[in-house]
């Protein structure tokens, strides 16, 4: 197996046990020449591997017994039915009776942006309202130490995509991919997408009808191509020329920044120029286009927005009434996030909500992923492996249309990753993905289980948090000859 | 004889205004006015069923027994006999093979707001918070629900629920009375309301009321202020009530009526129950000695997120915690959460219950508790099983609502209000197959016929869908 050395290499530090040590540094530049992010050389290198459990890829496939995943350098060297040679004094977990799988991949999360929702000043990013929108990038409110992370770390979610929330405009900014771990560097991939709203929520935002925020959306892609005809084909290490610098878009979608303001525009501009200059990577197919919208019809004016703006890359979130319109949804090839299980008319764009929704798109073969779509978006993406449990039970209602034990754990780990290209990295224990995987105490889609062990690029993460803390003062209550302070 | 009588008094009206008073014996003053205490009456009746015995099932009885190779017998809206194969089936009984099935009686949400906050969540239909007093115990949430909220339907099919408690929401320090529902479709409220249950009165503590008014620059603004206001309002109840207690003892010029102090009266006589929304250990401490204060009784705490801070107290003070299994930092007062909760409360000895909140979590309450037991059972505390688990499902929920002796456990004589289920409950890939409430089957996934569809959807898209 080749190990790709330019990548990030978590090592171990010798002098720490293993279950606790994370204290190791990730080292990113941002990258001006056109790669997402590029990593630090390993501090260190290590092999090990994860023996006698039962193994689920987390590609569809269905998990086998007595399995084995070979790590190398933070990622899967092999993993499954194998048999290994491994290099003397290599570390074997032994797994036996336990379960081994891919670390959750949130699909759809505001995770680290907010450590409390409700009257807590300070403690929520997850909505701007100031002058910008699609310019919005959530990297800068990502706090990798809020207690959400450790909560859903504990419980076996390691990456997330998340979402800036709209505040006044149907734009909502550009989102983050993060991984959950134990230290300050939580970006996996900043402003991999654009989330913008044009379901009842574009509407309210967008102008009070979807007619409006269709013409807002329109207006602003045609602001973006305005923009983009005096963008260089491509911009610019850090040792950029002052005159390239003064151009005011740059074609990767990680430094979509103006930087000057002397880019002619037409006089009938709506957007900021650093709105505008945001969605230039959207318009011509650089990143990616997340589009909340729940009813029919809304669906399908999403999809139809290929025919006019053909390089866009789209990816549909919610889709509650998707499976209405699943055949026009899978030949657009466009893929779904979409919440597991509302099965609620909550508002006229959800009336045909059922929680056969994923498996019947599925069915017809749209590309579907589960996300968490709703107001536990802050916290609760551990719920998703509950939620991926209740769609394999569906197969056993008459009526319904479930998915498969493989396939529903695909849906929380792999496919949102493929959802937004990032397939190959993230989300399965092929070889070469980042070794995120959890031990288990059983089958990951029972809610009776729980993470035992949890690694992320190889590194072996904390488990406690400040849930499992108050839980250790207060198991026993009589009194004692200190407050319960003095517990710690 | 009746208009001798109607005479007589006339007559003696008119001595007495004519202040001839002390010519005669003194007048006995009017019998007092019986106010009627149930104006809005159940009109409930079960809908017919056929006896029937489930064989070969795993039961989980609710009184923490469970037993393999079960046998459940109903009859007549009624539990017959719970037991093993050798019980015998009453004749003509319908016989249904529970091999590989699960029967527990009628899950039981003590905390719902199904109907006052229903589906679809407009503006138009929210009736949930009577948010323009912060003391409004005159208001009663079976005058908000809208009985064709689809939400209903869901807690059935899905989530095996059979009994469920729609309260006012938490705005108010008083947000008015609950109602207890069967979770049988009608046309109206009263078409669902639980024969003989009491009434509850929704309390709140901590953030909501005060945020809610201290935002608009009115009392309450602070937790001190929250505790002063209530306290008031128990002031003028307890005068309301020795007034009435006079006026029922002696007779005499009847008192004005007060709907909102008749509620309070109802609670400090013990007729109404106090479902009291708490999160902080320290406000259900304040709280308990504010009970202790007026002289009323609190039967549980709700959103009880301290809940396993305090338990002891709780324990001492018979006091019923709700609780989430996982829920937490959504506000301040959730900040302290802990998923041993449920355990833990009732590893004290306390009355420990999981509830919902939510027209989504309505529908996976057995999961819910799946996961407080089994991290009860990781944090070491003893005597955890599926059967003594499923207390927190409806046993204790039906102790809180005061219908222990109605529903609640399959013990016999009970309403029949049972699930049989297509696998273990505790188990995500289990849902119900069947749900009987009175007896009466309301619910089976192996005919369309038998699934609820409201008013709202019909013509919708999705109409009649499994959901």
């Amino acid at each position: 197996m080749t190990i790709r050395a330019t990548d990030r290499h978590p090592g171990l530090d010798p002098g720490s046990s293993f279950l606790f040590s994370s204290h190791w540094k990730k080292i990113w530049i941002p990258a001006f020449a056109g790669m997402t992010i590029m990593w630090g050389s390993p501090l260190a290198a290590e092999t090990f591997a994860i023996s006698g459990g039962t193994v689920a890829l987390g590609d569809g496939s269905e998990p086998v017994p007595n399995g084995m995943v070979v790590i190398r350098d933070g990622r899967i060297v092999a993993a499954g039915s194998i048999r290994m040679k491994l290099p003397a004094g290599t570390r074997v977990i032994d797994a036996t009776g336990k379960w081994v799988s891919p670390g959750i991949v949130a699909g759809f999360s505001r995770l680290g942006l907010a450590e409390v929702d409700l009257s807590a000043e300070g403690a929520d990013d997850t909505t701007a309202d100031g002058p910008f929108n699609a310019a919005l990038d959530v990297t800068p409110a990502i706090n990798p130490r809020d207690s959400t992370i450790a909560v859903n770390r504990a419980d076996g979610v390691t990456r997330a995509l998340v979402a800036p929330n709209a505040g006044k405009n149907i734009f909502a900014g550009q989102g983050a991919v993060i991984d959950t771990g134990s230290d300050m560097e939580p970006i996996t991939a900043a402003r991999k997408f654009q989330y913008v709203e044009l379901g009842e929520a574009g509407s309210q935002k967008g102008g009070g009808s979807r007619a409006s925020a269709h013409v807002l959306f329109r207006n602003a892609l045609r602001e973006a191509a305005e923009l983009s005809r005096y963008a260089s084909p491509l911009a610019a290490s850090r040792r950029a020329t002052p005159d390239e610098r003064e151009r005011p878009v740059v074609r990767n979608p990680n430094e979509s920044r103006i930087y000057g303001a002397d880019a002619r525009r037409s006089d009938d501009v709506l957007l900021t120029r650093f709105d505008a200059a945001a969605l230039v990577p959207v318009l011509q197919g650089r990143q990616y286009l997340l589009v909340h919208a729940e009813r029919g019809s809304d669906i399908l004016q999403v999809i139809a927005l290929k025919r006019d703006f053909p390089s866009l890359k789209l990816v549909l979130v919610g889709a509650s009434e998707g499976w209405t319109v699943a055949e026009q949804i899978a030949r657009s090839g466009v893929p779904v996030i979409a919440s597991a299980v509302n099965d609620l008319p909550a508002s006229f764009e959800q009336l045909a909500a059922t929680q056969s929704n994923v498996g019947r798109m599925r069915a017809a073969g749209v590309k579907v992923s589960i996300g968490m779509v709703d107001d536990s978006d802050t916290r609760n993406l551990f719920n998703e492996r509950q939620y991926a449990g209740n769609l394999v039970a569906l197969q056993r209602i008459p009526g319904a249309t479930g998915v498969s034990w493989g396939e529903a754990l695909a849906m929380i780990t792999s496919r949102p990753a493929e959802a937004i290209g990032m397939g190959g990295e993230l989300g399965s224990l092929a070889a070469g993905r980042r070794a995120d995987l959890v031990i288990w105490s059983g089958d990951p889609l029972e809610v009776s289980s729980a993470a035992e062990q949890v690694f992320i690029d190889g590194v072996s993460q904390p488990l406690d948090t400040h849930q499992t803390r108050l839980r250790d003062r207060y198991r026993y209550l009589p009194r004692r000859e200190l407050p319960e302070a003095y517990r710690h | 004889m009746v208009s001798n009588k109607g005479f007589t008094a006339a007559f003696a009206a008119a001595l007495l205004t004519s202040g001839c008073a002390a010519l005669n014996p003194p007048p006995k003053p009017a019998p007092p006015v019986a106010i009627n205490e149930d104006p809005y009456p159940s009109t409930y009746a079960r809908y017919p069923g056929v006896p029937t015995v489930i064989r070969h099932a795993t039961v989980l009885d609710g009184d923490g027994r469970q037993i393999n190779d079960g046998t459940l017998v109903f009859a007549d809206g009624a539990i017959q006999a719970v037991g093993g194969p050798e019980l015998p089936s009453p004749a003509g009984a319908q016989e249904i093979d529970g091999t590989g099935k699960f029967v527990t009686p009628g899950i039981i949400d003590v905390h719902s707001h199904l109907g006052d906050y229903p589906s679809p969540g407009v503006s138009a239909n929210s009736d949930g918070n009577e948010a323009t007093s912060p003391a409004r115990p005159e208001v009663w949430a079976e005058h908000s629900v809208w009985p064709q909220d689809p939400g209903f339907s869901r807690a059935l099919v899905n989530g095996g629920v059979t009994t469920l408690q729609i309260l006012p929401g938490s705005a108010n320090l008083f947000g008015g009375r609950s109602v207890v529902l069967k979770n049988v479709p009608a046309r109206t409220a009263q078409g669902m309301k639980f024969p003989g249950a009491p009434y509850g009165l929704k309390m709140a503590c901590g953030e909501n009321p005060k945020r809610v008014y201290g935002s608009k620059g009115n009392m309450p603004q602070t937790r001190m202020g929250n505790i002063a206001l209530t306290r008031q309002t128990w002031i003028k109840a307890q005068a309301y009530k020795r007034k009435w207690d006079k006026y029922e003892a002696k007779g005499g010029d009847m008192p004005e009526r007060d709907l909102a102090m008749d509620t309070l009266k109802g609670v400090l006589e013990g007729k109404i129950l106090i479902h009291n929304h708490c999160y902080r250990a320290d406000e259900m401490a304040n709280m308990i000695d504010m009970s202790k204060e007026f002289g009323y009784h609190i039967t549980a705490f709700h959103h009880a997120v301290e809940a396993y801070k305090v338990a002891d107290l709780l324990r001492d003070n018979d006091i019923c915690a709700v609780m989430w299994a996982d829920w937490y930092g959504f506000k301040m007062e959730s900040y302290d959460a802990i998923k041993e909760n449920i355990p833990f409360v009732h590893n004290a000895g306390a009355c420990a219950m999981v509830h919902s909140d939510d027209p989504n979590g309505i529908q996976r309450l057995n999961q819910e508790v799946a996961k407080a037991l089994a991290d009860g059972i990781r944090a070491g505390i003893p005597n955890l099983s599926e059967a003594v688990a499923w207390e927190w499902l409806s046993r204790n929920p039906a102790k809180a609502l005061g219908i222990l002796d109605k529903t609640g456990t399959l013990s016999p004589g009970k309403m029949a209000d049972v699930v049989m289920w297509n696998g273990d409950p505790f188990s995500d890939y289990t849902r119900p197959e069947r749900v009987w409430i009175d007896g009466a089957l309301m619910y089976d996934a192996n005919d369309p016929k038998r699934r609820p569809v409201s008013d709202f959807e019909l013509g919708q898209p999705g109409e009649g869908d499994v959901k």
